[in-house]
Order: structure tokens, then sequence, then C-alpha cells
């Protein structure tokens, strides 16, 4: 538990310090939000009904982003030998970096999310639900992102390949999240449970394989 | 704490480095590693931390309780395992709090290392030979038997020099294990010294590319 919260510390002050890459996932979201409904045009009615996938699309494309280095840096500066050395188990450790990663992308989009909402012209309870399902969506990102992150760790140029491998994963997150985001349809209570347990499922999957690619080969 | 390497030989990018390598190191005696550069030296390093598999023979650390190897081992290589945005007091409170088996404080540690000053500095400030001391400290902050030094007088000057010597107649007072690589010679009383020589180039066979 010491080593849990320790390193959960260490990648908040990292990435709230110089050279960290604190805040620019939300950044990034926002880049991609406004920019769709340029490329779309001035129809409201289609923005707002296609609103939550574009919050979706943006969530995903915006967690990637950083997700390459969450084990690449530690690889390179010889910090995941340390981890290698600790006496609490090597998926505690990954579990520890996968929250302290969703600490700083994850959870500020989701926060976000409504205020980007009005910008693609949503209704305040599609709003609240978008809000909701990336609350409980965006974890099971972070979580299948960190098996892609851990396989590129000694790569040079991983994160086109850690895009490439991560992608397909997500598509049943995608599919439950604007289920889950669009009060409209009759399904969204039944999606949301589904989220749920999809980025449950990814927690335990996702910190054990990171881990098994991770562990030195003995 | 009984260390014994049996019959061991490792493989790196398919090429055998040694073969046939056995030695035992009990409790406060030292290793001294020598060999040109490439003889795999710090191969042999990170095979003994459990970084590596051996391509033949086994490692075993006896007397451990129920620590596993990587558990009671120290290894300093080359990547030092610092975050430049971190202070130095605050890269060995983590490695202390990941490492278990508390020693003594991140501040206490510095100061014997003798850079207490440069504490609460981030490590990116620091010369090759401030960061090479606060790497050191790590001995310190976690107390583990078994130490594998890459190298450890790199970047240090006379004066750090004489401080790495007294951790380690310490560490092996206390009955510790040591083994370093080490091109520079340390004055280590008793010490043993295991010299790696490249086994006969082979006719290179098509499995032993990567």
């Amino acid at each position: 538990m010491t080593a849990f919260l320790a390193l959960v510390r260490r990648d908040l002050a990292l990435a709230s310090r110089v050279g960290g890459s604190g805040g620019l996932g939300l950044v990034f979201f926002l880049m991609v939000v406004t920019l769709i409904p340029f490329a779309l045009g001035p129809d409201l009615n289609l923005l707002s009904r296609i609103g939550p996938a574009i919050l979706w699309i943006a969530a995903l494309l915006s967690t990637l982003v950083g997700l390459d280095r969450l084990f690449q840096a530690d690889e390179e500066d010889g910090s995941l030998d340390l981890l290698r050395f600790s006496a609490a188990p090597l998926e505690v450790l990954v579990l520890a970096k996968v929250v302290a990663h969703w600490l700083v992308t994850g959870l500020p989009l989701a926060l976000a999310a409504p205020l980007f909402g009005l910008l693609l012209a949503m209704s305040p309870e599609a709003m609240a639900t978008s809000s909701l399902a990336l609350l409980v969506g965006t974890p099971a990102l972070t979580c299948l992102g960190a098996v892609g992150a851990a396989l590129t760790a000694t790569l040079r140029r991983g994160g086109l390949i850690l895009a490439v491998l991560v992608l397909p994963l997500t598509v049943p997150v995608l599919i439950f999240g604007v289920a889950a985001a669009d009060p409209s349809r009759e399904a969204a209570r039944p999606a949301l449970l589904a989220l749920v347990g999809l980025t449950l499922g990814a927690a335990v999957i996702g910190t054990f394989a990171a881990a098994a690619a991770l562990r030195p080969a003995e | 704490m009984q260390l014994s390497l049996d019959h061991l030989a490792c493989r790196r990018a398919g090429r055998l480095v040694f073969t046939g390598l056995t030695v035992s190191l009990g409790a406060g005696e030292a290793l001294l590693v020598t060999g040109r550069n490439g003889a795999g030296k710090s191969t042999l390093l990170a095979a003994i931390a459990g970084l590596l598999r051996p391509a033949e023979g086994r490692i075993t650390l006896a007397g451990t309780g129920e620590r596993s190897r990587p558990e009671c081992v120290h290894h300093l290589g080359h990547r030092d395992g610092l975050k430049p945005s971190l202070t130095a007091a605050e890269n060995l409170a983590f490695a202390a709090a990941v490492l278990g088996s508390a020693g003594i404080a991140p501040g206490q540690a510095l100061a014997k290392l003798g850079i207490g000053a440069a504490a609460g500095l981030p490590v990116g400030y620091l010369s090759a030979g401030q960061r090479r001391r606060v790497m050191l400290g790590r001995l310190l902050v976690a107390r583990r038997p078994v130490w594998l030094l890459d190298e450890p007088t790199t970047a240090l000057d006379r004066e750090g020099r004489a401080v790495l010597f007294d951790l380690l107649d310490a560490h092996l007072a206390e009955g510790g294990l040591l083994v370093a690589a080490t091109h520079a010679p340390l004055p280590i009383p008793g010490a043993r010294e295991l010299s790696l020589s490249p086994p006969p180039p082979a006719p290179p066979s098509p499995d032993d590319l990567p």
C-alpha cells in the first residue's frame, strides 16, 4: 500500500511539474470537440444528435495522447527496474500508474464534458448523462491502453503501434459509452451498467496483462 | 545468506557472452567482476538481479526467508532511475517507499553522502557526480542484503569514492553481499576477483541470430 500511494503521488507530482503532460489531454479534447462542428457545418439538430459520439471519440483520442509515455519514460531512465525490485507485486504498481494517469487525463475529461457539450448543442440531460458515462467509462480506456503502453515500452516510436493495438479493443467501450450517454434511448441505463462492467473487467485484465508484459523474462 | 551461481551462461543479442560461470558468495563477502568492455559484466549483474533470464545454469540465493531474489537486491546500473523534475529527497523517499525495508531517512542519507545541501534541488540541476551520490543514497534509505553495483565509482570525485568505500565496508561488516562490476580497483580487503573473458568465437549459426 505504501508503494502504491508513493507511486500515485510521484506520478501526479511529475505530471504537475515542468515537462509533465498534465492538462495537455484536456486541451487536445477541447481541440477535437471544437473542430468537428466546423467540419459538419451549421446543423444544430445533427450536432446535438451526434454530440455524445463526438465526446466519446474525442475522449478516446485524448486518452491515447501521452499514454505511450506511461511506461516508456520509466523504462528509459531506469525507474521501471526500481519497480521490478519492489516488494509490492508489479500488478499493484501498474494499477497505481493507471490510477495516476486517469486522474490526470480521464477525470478532467469527464468533469469538463458538460462544458464542452455546450459547443455541441447538447441538451442538459444529455450533458449530464455524457459526463456520467465518461466518468465510469474512461478508466476502461486507460486500463486497456496500459496494456499497449507496456507492450511498446521499449520501442522508440511506440505511439502509433500503441494506437493500432489499443483502438480495436476499445470498440465495446465506445458502443456502450455512446448508448449510455444518450438519454433519449431506452437502453441508456443498462448500457451504463454494462459500461461499469467493462471498466471493472478492463481494470483486472489490463493490470495483469500489462504487468505480465513488463515482468522480466524469468 | 549465500549467493550461488552454478554453471551460468548468459546470452545477449543471440551471442553467449560468458559460459560455465560457477561462483559462490557468502555473507560479508565481496566479488569484483572485471573484464574488458563487452565481456558481460553488466549482463551478469542483471542476471543476478533477476532482470535477465540465464541461457543455462542456475542462480540461487539461499537464506532469504520468504523474500524473492529481486526483493533482496539493490541493483545500481547505468540508468540511474532518478526523475529530473523531482528533488533529490523526493526521489529517495519514493525509492524507499517502493523498495520497502526502510533504512535511514532520505535527508540523513544525502547528508551522509555529502550532498545534504542539494536535498531540495530538482535532480535535473545536479551534476553527474551529484546524481551518482543521490543514486547511492538508495542503498541507505532501503536496507537490502545483496548489493549489485555496476561501475559504482563512475563520475565520483576522490571524496565521493572515499564515502562509497566506507559504505561498502560497513555493508560487508554487517554481513551483506557485494558484487561489483568495475574497471577501477576497489580497495576491499579479502574481495575475490572474477575476470570475465569472452568465450572463443563459435561459427555463427542461423539460430544464434536474434
